[in-house]
């Protein structure tokens, strides 16, 4: 894991802060210090308002927990940060620039990149070639280069160095044993492995996992949740959908409570633990 | 792993040895048939010249469409209108300047022929760019209805009065309306071989070949050479979208076939992607148009009628999408069994029984059955209407593969998107050895999974 670890979110926060951004604009500072600002989303489908205002901001460098009961808003929040979907209102900030509206490849480029609740392999391709589909800038990718003569040896040059990072991102996530198998043989939480390895060669500052413990057994689990750990502490800052509770208490440096599509409260887990309102949210609400 | 994965193991030079079989075979049942029907050599000769031509432009057009489908998941349904732009195209630049009283009611640029093909082929790219950009973004079925439409649409105004004739560069040109255009000019193989200064030796082996065949050689050897020249193409777009798969840009294309989300939230700007692969595959076809009809002196609209794209597709579905060799090897198939194979049948039934009359309706065909249990007029009135009867025919073979083999004979071989074999570098030991290691047992997916895994 040494490459992704290469480049801390802290050193670059550090640069700025000391750098002439940081003097120019005292605004800005929170931006650094909080890479991701949501604020004022709004999304609805036909009569349904799945998003309703939510305003929230992610700390460097955290471990983040969203909950929320099952259709709060989680997943249409995520889909509404990355630009799988546009919001009808609200503005998302990353790393302080305004990035409301783009593609989701021009977010993941910017080094945000999300899973899926539901486990998106690709299922005929192997573990390999999912994995080595996702490092940014392979030169490769132009037809041209891959397809001159010549040229194409820097394409080969790249693709070996590429093959290395995969093995030990293979071997940090103990998935190393089924990396020539095809991604739609992998059983569930194999899969949810495979997305979070996936995401994780991207070089991402930041890291959206949606729901990545569904599904899968508790042993498995408890690994997922030491590779977040110790990625964290490498400097990546993590937003987590979860909606088992004690985990996300029990994980989480600070956690966001959505209901209804917008936030209910926020806080530490212990500030949330003894919040009615979200116990009440969590028991039915206001029934 | 069936049994027919086995033997496919067990061809000595793996796919291309394969392919090499199977073309092996083929032209072995077209000797042995021509025998039967007591062909001269020249006719034999003949018969592999014209088998060795549709071999080559289906496996061409299939493995472009491989590029569209079995890559990328584009589902072009348009294949002959990029086949037929290219050829019109081509033939308005490649033509002689209009001169009043001439044979051609409309002539061209007067360009070299090379400058047509390159002409005819990013005219193909152009038109492919034209229909992919508002397709891609909608839903992959859109692509669909939009290629057929446009495919039509290009027809429609090659047949037009409109367009018949008009004024390009001071000249005049036209698309010939439903007469269509003759293609006076050098075929391929000539100007090509005019161009790397061998047609004089090529009319010296013409000459020596009069040894082999007596009479007027010239007609057999250009047939044989020309296809010999089709599978060298056919070699090119091979080597070419090969490399093209085998590549980070194939393993975009494939990743965009599997779940284009997925590959746009990884940072891949698949639209791109997507109208890269499909100017390609568009111009490749485009190519394989030209190659197939220019050396005929002559085309018209009608030849473009979306049979043809159906044809490719047939090819490509026996073959297996996603597979460069199956593309081939279903594009040889295809010409040999199912395009080629029925006029051949036809043939043969004709000389097995050359006496017969073959029953001029369907009631005279079947009633010898059902009285007499004669099934000899029903089958030759079969044979008879072999032609309207291929449709059916393939058809069913459709039917039968999406039953037995909807991967088709080659499909999913699943040829690894990289450059490089994907296993464990030599540098690295078997389990990483990093100091950051949190793994604390080899096994605990292996437990924990149970039996959930394959292998
Ligand atoms: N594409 C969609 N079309 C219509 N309704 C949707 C769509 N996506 C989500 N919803 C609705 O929006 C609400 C929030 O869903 P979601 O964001 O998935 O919740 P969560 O992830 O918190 O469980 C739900 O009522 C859900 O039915
Ligand atoms: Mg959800």
């Amino acid at each position: 894991m040494s490459d992704a670890a290469d480049q801390p979110v802290e050193d670059v926060a550090n640069k700025v802060d000391e750098g002439a951004l940081g003097a120019f604009a005292s605004g800005v500072d929170t931006s650094v210090d909080y890479p991701l600002q949501v604020e004022g989303l709004e999304k609805s489908f036909g009569g349904i308002t799945a998003v309703d205002g939510a305003t929230f901001e992610v700390e460097s460098g955290t471990l983040t927990g969203l909950i929320g009961p099952n259709g709060a808003g989680k997943s249409t929040t995520f889909n509404l940060i990355t630009g799988m979907l546009k919001p009808d209102a609200g503005t998302v900030t990353f790393n302080g620039e305004d990035i409301t509206g783009e593609e989701p490849h021009q977010i993941a480029n910017r080094g945000m990149v999300r899973t899926f609740q539901i486990a998106r392999e690709l299922s005929e391709m192997t573990v390999l070639e999912n994995m080595m589909l996702a490092p940014k800038h392979q030169r490769g990718e132009a037809l041209w280069r891959s397809v001159m003569p010549g040229v194409r040896d820097d394409v080969r040059e790249q693709e070996e160095e590429l093959l290395e990072r995969v093995w030990e991102v293979l071997d940090f996530f103990d998935i190393a044993h089924i990396a020539e198998e095809y991604a739609g043989n992998l059983s569930g939480g194999q899969r949810k492995l495979l997305e979070m390895a996936r995401a994780l060669l991207t070089d991402p500052d930041m890291l959206l996992l949606d729901e990545p413990f569904a599904g899968v057994n508790p042993t498995l689990e408890k690994k997922l949740l030491e590779h977040v750990h110790e990625l964290r502490e490498q400097g990546y800052t993590f937003l987590l959908v979860e909606h088992d509770m004690d985990l996300i208490m029990n994980n989480c440096e600070h956690v966001i409570v959505l209901h209804q599509g917008s936030v209910l409260t926020e806080g530490t887990p212990d500030e949330i633990r003894s919040n009615e309102e979200v116990i009440e949210a969590y028991l039915g609400g206001n029934v | 792993m069936s049994v027919r994965d086995d033997f496919t193991d067990r061809i000595p030079g793996g796919d291309a040895g394969l392919i090499v079989l199977v073309l092996l075979a083929t032209y072995l049942a077209y000797v042995l048939a021509g025998f039967v029907l007591g062909y001269t050599l020249r006719g034999q000769l003949n018969s592999i010249a014209t088998l060795t031509f549709y071999i080559g432009v289906f496996a061409m057009l299939s493995l472009a469409l491989n590029l569209h489908w079995g890559y990328t998941g584009l589902f072009n349904i348009g294949i002959v209108g990029f086949m037929a732009v290219g050829v019109y195209v081509t033939a308005i630049v490649t033509k002689p300047t209009y001169v009043a009283g001439g044979a051609a009611q409309v002539g061209g640029l007067g360009l070299p022929l090379w400058v047509g093909i390159l002409a005819g082929m990013l005219a193909a790219a152009l038109l492919g760019l034209v229909v992919a950009l508002p397709a891609l973004r909608l839903r992959a079925d859109y692509l669909a209805i939009v290629t057929i439409a446009m495919s039509e649409i290009v027809r429609f105004s090659f047949l037009s009065g409109e367009l018949q004739q008009f004024q390009l560069f001071g000249n005049r040109v036209g698309f010939g309306g439903g007469s269509g255009l003759i293609l006076d000019f050098a075929p391929p193989l000539e100007a090509l071989l005019r161009g790397v200064g061998l047609w004089d030796a090529y009319l010296g082996f013409v000459d020596a070949f009069q040894v082999v065949v007596p009479r007027n050689p010239k007609p057999v050897v250009d047939g044989l050479i020309y296809g010999l020249l089709l599978l060298g193409f056919v070699a090119a777009f091979y080597w070419l979208l090969k490399r093209t798969g085998e590549s980070p840009f194939g393993r975009v294309l494939k990743a965009i076939r599997e779940d284009e989300d997925v590959a746009n939230a990884l940072g891949k700007n698949t639209d791109r992607f997507k109208i890269k692969s499909f100017m390609l595959g568009c111009a490749l076809m485009g190519l394989a148009g030209i190659l197939w009809l220019v050396p005929q002196g002559a085309v018209t609209p009608n030849f473009f009628r979306p049979r043809v794209t159906f044809f490719v597709w047939i090819a490509l579905i026996i073959g297996g999408a996603g597979s460069n060799t199956g593309s081939v090897l279903g594009g040889a198939v295809f010409a040999a069994v199912l395009y080629q194979g029925p006029r051949y049948f036809q043939n043969l039934v004709t000389a097995v029984f050359p006496n017969f009359d073959s029953p001029s309706g369907f009631g005279q065909a079947i009633s010898p059955l059902i009285s007499q249990f004669d099934p000899v007029p029903f089958l030759l009135y079969t044979v008879d209407s072999i032609r309207q009867l291929q449709l059916v025919v393939m058809g069913l073979v459709l039917i039968w593969l999406m039953h037995n083999r909807p991967e088709g004979m080659l499909g999913y071989r699943k040829e690894t998107a990289s450059v490089i074999p994907l296993s464990r570098p030599k540098s690295m030991t078997a389990d990483g050895g990093d100091d950051d290691s949190v793994r604390t047992d080899g096994g605990v997916d292996a437990a924990a999974e149970g039996g959930e895994t394959d292998e």
